[in-house]
């Protein structure tokens, strides 16, 4: 944005909870969708229990909340196409990337072919990841 | 340096709110600057003037307030989170119906713009949570 300057800076959200026990991945993606206004380098890393909320066919129907998993979805529009998922998380858990939602960007110097925003990573890569950073944010 | 300060957790129950007000009071008495403090989460509940704690114990929400005076901080409440949970200056109340507000002074409400304008400007942003 112009009174900043055009600085970008590498962000990287790390979502660690379940989606409904408590509001930080809800206000998580909240700042993720503003700050998206600001031009930044983003990532998002979905660590721990963090992985349930890209998880698929989500029904929120008998806790009475409201079910923002669609949300995610609507990330590539936003330009933000790099989702890392710690593998060793979903494993534990017992799921697959088959069993998140498939969140993809159009990638326009590829003729607007769809790619997939989720990348999965061990523990390792995810040291790096974070070491490149100028902001993390943690949720 | 030009530091940014996120607190995400409210009073009392953590002692976030207790670490981030050391850090920032530290940090200014060493003659560092404090670009802003932002308060996410429950950490909105920092800002209301009607908490009444025990006289033998600190007041957080004052301390933040006397803070802000005495350095001209800029302490700024997310508008959306403060709104779930209750939080509303002056405006916000007449603009959705209320008859109270609850901010205490010292602190404004402003967007989630605010914490990312932070992450921009400061050259490091430390974030207080749970």
């Amino acid at each position: 944005m112009e009174e900043d300057g055009g600085v970008t800076k590498k962000f990287l959200y790390v979502n660690r909870r379940a989606p409904y026990g408590s509001i930080y991945a809800l206000e998580s993606l909240e700042v993720v969708l503003i700050g998206a206004a600001f031009e930044q380098d983003v990532s998002l890393a979905f660590i721990d229990d963090g992985v349930y909320q890209l998880k698929k066919s989500q029904s929120t129907d008998g806790i009475g909340m409201k079910n923002f998993s669609p949300t995610y979805n609507a990330l590539g529009d936003y330009d933000i196409n790099k989702i890392y998922v710690d593998k060793d998380s979903l494993e534990q858990r017992g799921l697959t990337l088959d069993d998140l939602m498939n969140l993809t960007w159009e990638d326009e110097n590829d003729n607007y072919a769809e790619k997939p925003s989720i990348s999965l990573v061990n523990s390792e890569e995810l040291a790096v990841l974070m070491e490149q950073q100028d902001i993390i944010l943690s949720f | 340096m030009k530091l940014g300060i996120m607190v995400s957790e409210g009073p009392y129950q953590h002692q976030a709110s207790d670490s981030a007000y050391n850090f920032t009071k530290a940090a200014l008495e060493k003659g560092h600057e404090i670009f802003r403090v932002f308060f996410y989460h429950d950490g909105v509940n920092n800002a209301t003037r009607l908490t009444v704690p025990p006289q033998d114990d600190r007041n957080v929400v004052n301390r933040w307030s006397e803070l802000a005076k005495q350095y001209n901080l800029d302490l700024v409440v997310c508008i959306a989170a403060a709104q779930r949970r209750g939080l509303l200056d002056e405006n916000e109340a007449k603009r959705n119906g209320k008859d109270a507000n609850n901010i205490a002074d010292g602190f404004r409400i402003s967007g989630l713009g605010q914490l990312i304008e932070a992450g921009i400007q400061a050259e490091r942003l430390v974030v207080f949570g749970d």
